[in-house]
C-alpha cells in the first residue's frame, strides 16, 4: 500500500489555488503537531475527498497517522460505500464507522417511523458517540464557510464541549494563523482545512490534481421523481407519493448526503472540465438547490451546529 | 488569478451590508435562491427593501438584533482575483471580532456614512487596520446621494482621514465617493460624481499589490512538524515540514536554525505540487538537509545573512480580548509564537492608548476588554522573532489563559506602527 498518490509534475495553474491548498496543509500539519488523537471525518463526497488528498500531501511520504471516520446514516448512496471501500483498501487507511443502523438496533437512538424519513439529526449523536469512543480530541472536517452563513461564522479551529455543541457567541479569537489548540477534559475540536474554499476552488483543485470522485458526481441516467422541486433518486428508501412519476433522466450530484435528504440535478456534465463550466453559469447555490435538510427554517445550520452537527 | 484577504468594518447603518451585498451581487456570487430568501426575509422582518445585511448576518442573534456580531467571511471573485473577504462587526465591544477578521487581511475598507463624516468608529477601524500593519485602507465614504452627491462634503472628510492617517502611519490610503445602494463607484463609475476621477471600489481591489515585498525579505520558516515515515523505503527520511512566512528557500542554501544555533544546507523542497528548486510564502513545503541535526517543532529555518533576534525578553503591543479576565503585571500565560509555545510572564505594563486622543495613558493597571497597550514579557524559553512591523508571521503572537484554555490577547512584537508611548498629543 502507498500514499504516494500525487503527480510531482502537477502544479495547479491557479496561484489562488496554491495559496489555499497551502493554507489547508499549514492547518491539518498544526493539528498532526498539537493533537495527540486526531479523526477525518471521511464521508466520500467531493469536500472530504479534496480533505483527504491534502492530509496526505500534509504528511507524505508517511502514511497519514490518524484514522478516517465514516458515520454511515443507513441512508448512504451504494456509489458512496463503494468509493469509501475502494480508497480505503488504494491507500491502506484505517477506517472507523459509526452506525446510525447499529445505534438504532441497539436501542441506543430512537429510529424514527417512516423508511424515507431523514437521519440528517440522528448522525449527531452517532457523531458524538463515535468521537467519544475513539477519544478524538480533533476531528477534521470538510465544511467550507461559502456553503452557509452559519457556516461562513465559523472559526477554522471550532471548539466543542462534552456534548459536542457548537456556541456561535462565544468563539475563540483565531487571529493571523496562530491556532489554538489548547482543550480541556471532555472537549474537542473540529477542524476545517477547506473553509476558504468554495465549490469552484474545489472542482478547479479536482481538475487539476485528477482526485478520484464517486460516479454520481458525473452525469448518469437515473430513475428520478419530482419531490418539492426537487429531484430525488428512486431506490429502495425512496418511492414516489401521490402524483409523483418516476423518469428517467441524465443528472448529477452536487452535494452527496443522504439518499433521503439530497436531490440530483439535471446535468450533461461528464469530466471535472464540464461541472466547472457548469458552476461558473448556474445562479443557484450548492445546498439551496440539491439538501431538502437546509430548507427547513432560516437557521436550519446553525440549529443543527449548536447540537453538534458537523 | 491571485488571492487577496480583505477586511471591513462598520455597522448596518454605515451601509456595510449593502455594500457587501453589491459586491457579492455585482460579481455574479451571490446566488438566486440566496438573494430571494433574503428578499422573502426581508418582506416578513421589515417591509420595504431588500435587507442585504441577511445575506451577511448568519447568526439568529444578528438577525434578531440587526447587528454584525462575529466575523463572516465572504468569497467573491472577478477574471483576476479571487477575494476573501472578512466582514467583521463596527461595535466597540466586538473589537476582538475585528481584529480576527483584520489580521490576515491585506486591504482594510473602512465604511463612513457620509452624512455623519469621520465618527469614532470609523477612527477605530482604521488605527486598528494600521496597528495589524494593514498597508493599503480604502475608505468607502458612502450614501453620497443622501448628501446631493456634493463634492464638499466628500472633500471635508476625505481630509480629515488623511490627517489621521498620517498621525497613524498608514501608508497607503484611497477614498472614495461612493453609493452602495444605488452602485456609485462600486463595481462601475458614478454618472452622478463626475468630479471623481478615481476608480470604482471593485478595479481598485483589482490593483492593490498582493503580498508585497515578502520575497525580498530575510528567509523565515517554523518548522511544524517532523515528518518520520518510519517505513523501509524511507528509512532514513527525515523532513521537516512547514510554511514560509518571509524570503525565497532555495536547494542549496545555507540556513541557519533557530534558536538552537545550527547551520546545515538545504537538500531538497517539496512544495505541494511535488520537489522544487525554490520556493516562497506561502508555500506550504518539506524541507530536507545536509546534515542529521536535532530539530524540532518550534525550530525556525532563517537566512544566514538576516537573522531574526533571538531573546527571552521582548516589548509588544497587547489587544486584550478576554472578557473574563483583565491582563496584569506578573500574570503568566502561555504564549504561541509561530509553532512555539511557552510560558510568558507579564513583567511590566507599560501603557494603555486609547483610540480617541491617539495617546498613551501610562501609569496603568490593568488591560481589560478590547484595550490595547505595551507591554514587557518574559519568555521561558529564547524566540527568534522580528519586529511585527518587518515581518508579520515572526512577529505575531498569542496569549493563552492557562486556566481556562481561552484566547486572551493578540500580541504585535516591537514599537507599533506610530508612537503611542507619550501622554501628550
Amino acid at each position: 500500500m502507498t500514499t504516494e498518490i500525487i503527480s510531482p509534475h502537477l502544479r495547479p495553474e491557479s496561484k489562488h489555488l496554491r495559496d489555499l491548498e497551502s493554507e489547508s496543509l499549514h492547518i491539518i500539519r498544526e493539528v498532526v503537531a498539537e493533537f495527540d488523537r486526531p479523526g477525518l471525518l471521511f464521508s466520500g463526497g467531493k469536500d472530504s475527498a479534496v480533505l483527504l488528498h491534502l492530509a496526505l500531501k500534509a504528511v507524505r511520504p508517511a502514511h497519514l497517522p490518524f484514522p478516517i471516520v465514516h458515520i454511515d446514516t443507513g441512508h448512504n448512496f451504494p456509489e458512496l460505500l463503494a468509493f469509501r471501500d475502494r480508497t480505503v483498501g488504494r491507500l491502506g487507511l484505517d477506517l472507523v464507522v459509526g452506525s446510525v443502523d447499529d445505534a438504532i438496533a441497539s436501542g441506543r437512538i430512537l429510529a424514527p417511523a417512516g423508511a424515507d424519513i431523514s437521519r440528517n439529526r440522528l448522525q449527531t449523536p452517532v457523531l458524538l458517540e463515535t468521537i467519544l469512543k475513539g477519544r478524538y480530541t480533533a476531528v477534521f472536517g470538510g465544511a467550507r464557510r461559502d456553503e452557509e452563513r452559519a457556516r461562513a461564522k465559523e472559526r477554522v479551529y471550532s471548539l466543542r464541549d462534552e456534548f459536542g455543541q457548537w456556541d456561535p457567541r462565544n468563539q475563540r479569537p483565531e487571529v493571523w494563523n496562530l491556532y489554538n489548540g489548547c482543550i480541556n477534559p471532555g472537549q474537542h475540536m473540529r477542524v476545517f482545512p477547506i473553509s476558504n474554499w468554495t465549490e469552484l476552488d474545489v472542482w478547479r483543485y479536482i481538475a487539476e490534481e485528477q482526485i478520484e470522485l464517486p460516479d454520481i458526481y458525473y452525469a448518469h441516467e437515473r430513475q428520478v421523481f419530482v419531490r418539492d422541486g426537487m429531484l430525488m433518486a428512486l431506490s429502495s428508501l425512496m418511492q414516489p407519493g401521490h402524483g409523483e412519476t418516476v423518469v428517467t433522466r441524465t443528472v448529477r450530484y452536487r452535494t452527496v448526503g443522504d439518499m433521503t435528504s439530497t436531490a440530483a440535478v439535471a446535468s450533461e456534465a461528464r469530466t471535472p472540465e464540464d461541472v466547472i463550466t457548469e458552476t461558473l453559469a448556474t445562479r443557484i447555490s450548492e445546498r439551496g438547490e440539491t439538501r431538502a435538510d437546509d430548507r427547513s427554517t432560516d437557521a436550519a445550520m446553525e440549529d443543527r451546529k449548536r447540537e453538534g452537527y458537523f | 488569478m491571485d488571492l487577496l484577504r480583505i477586511a471591513t468594518a462598520g455597522s448596518v447603518d454605515d451601509g456595510k451590508s449593502t455594500l457587501i451585498g453589491r459586491l457579492l451581487f455585482d460579481s455574479k456570487s451571490l446566488d438566486d435562491d440566496v438573494l430571494a430568501a433574503v428578499e422573502d426575509a426581508s418582506r416578513r422582518h421589515h417591509g420595504d427593501y431588500v435587507n442585504l445585511a441577511l445575506v451577511t448576518d448568519g447568526l439568529r442573534a444578528e438577525r434578531e438584533q440587526g447587528i454584525t456580531i462575529d466575523v463572516a467571511y465572504r468569497y467573491f471573485s472577478t477574471e483576476t482575483r479571487k477575494f476573501i473577504l472578512a466582514d467583521t462587526p463596527g461595535h466597540v465591544q466586538y473589537t476582538r471580532n475585528m481584529v480576527t477578521g483584520a489580521s490576515t487581511a491585506e486591504v482594510a475598507l473602512v465604511i463612513v456614512d457620509a452624512r455623519n463624516g469621520v465618527v469614532e468608529q470609523s477612527r477605530r477601524h482604521a488605527v486598528i487596520a494600521s496597528l495589524l500593519g494593514i498597508d493599503h485602507v480604502i475608505v468607502c465614504v458612502n450614501k453620497m446621494d443622501l448628501v446631493g452627491y456634493d463634492e464638499s462634503v466628500y472633500e471635508a472628510i476625505r481630509a480629515e482621514f488623511a490627517e489621521l492617517m498620517a498621525q497613524i502611519g498608514v501608508r497607503d490610503l484611497t477614498t472614495i465617493p461612493m453609493s452602495a445602494l444605488h452602485g456609485d463607484n462600486v463595481v462601475e463609475p458614478s454618472a452622478n460624481m463626475s468630479w471623481y476621477d478615481g476608480e470604482p471600489l471593485l478595479r481598485l481591489l483589482e490593483q492593490v499589490p498582493v503580498r508585497q515585498g515578502l520575497d525580498d525579505l530575510p528567509l523565515r520558516l517554523p518548522v511544524q512538524y517532523v515528518v518520520r515515515p518510519h517505513r523501509a523505503e524511507h528509512h532514513d527520511y527525515r523532513g521537516y515540514a512547514g510554511s514560509i512566512a518571509s524570503g525565497v528557500l532555495r536547494v542549496g542554501q545555507r540556513v541557519s536554525i533557530l534558536p538552537s544555533g545550527h547551520e546545515s544546507v538545504v537538500t531538497a523542497i517539496e512544495a505541494p505540487w511535488g520537489l522544487v528548486e525554490e520556493a516562497s510564502a506561502p508555500d506550504a513545503v518539506t524541507v530536507r538537509i545536509a546534515d542529521d541535526l536535532d530539530i524540532t517543532r518550534g525550530e525556525m529555518f532563517c537566512a544566514v545573512d538576516g537573522p531574526p533576534q533571538t531573546t527571552q525578553e521582548i516589548e509588544a503591543v497587547l489587544c486584550w480580548m478576554d472578557d473574563r479576565s483583565a491582563l496584569r503585571r506578573g500574570d503568566i500565560y502561555r504564549i504561541k509564537h509561530t509553532t512555539r509555545s511557552a510560558k510568558a510572564m507579564v513583567t511590566s505594563l507599560n501603557s494603555r492608548f486609547s483610540i480617541e486622543s491617539l495617546c498613551g495613558e501610562p501609569d496603568v493597571n490593568s488591560l481589560d476588554l478590547n484595550e490595547i497597550g505595551q507591554v514587557s514579557l518574559k519568555i521561558s524559553v529564547p524566540l527568534a522573532c522580528d519586529d511585527y512591523s518587518r515581518n508579520r508571521v515572526s512577529g505575531s503572537f498569542i496569549l493563552i489563559n492557562e486556566a481556562t484554555n481561552a484566547t486572551v490577547a493578540a500580541g504585535m512584537i516591537g514599537e507599533p506602527q506610530f508612537s503611542f508611548a507619550r501622554s501628550e498629543r
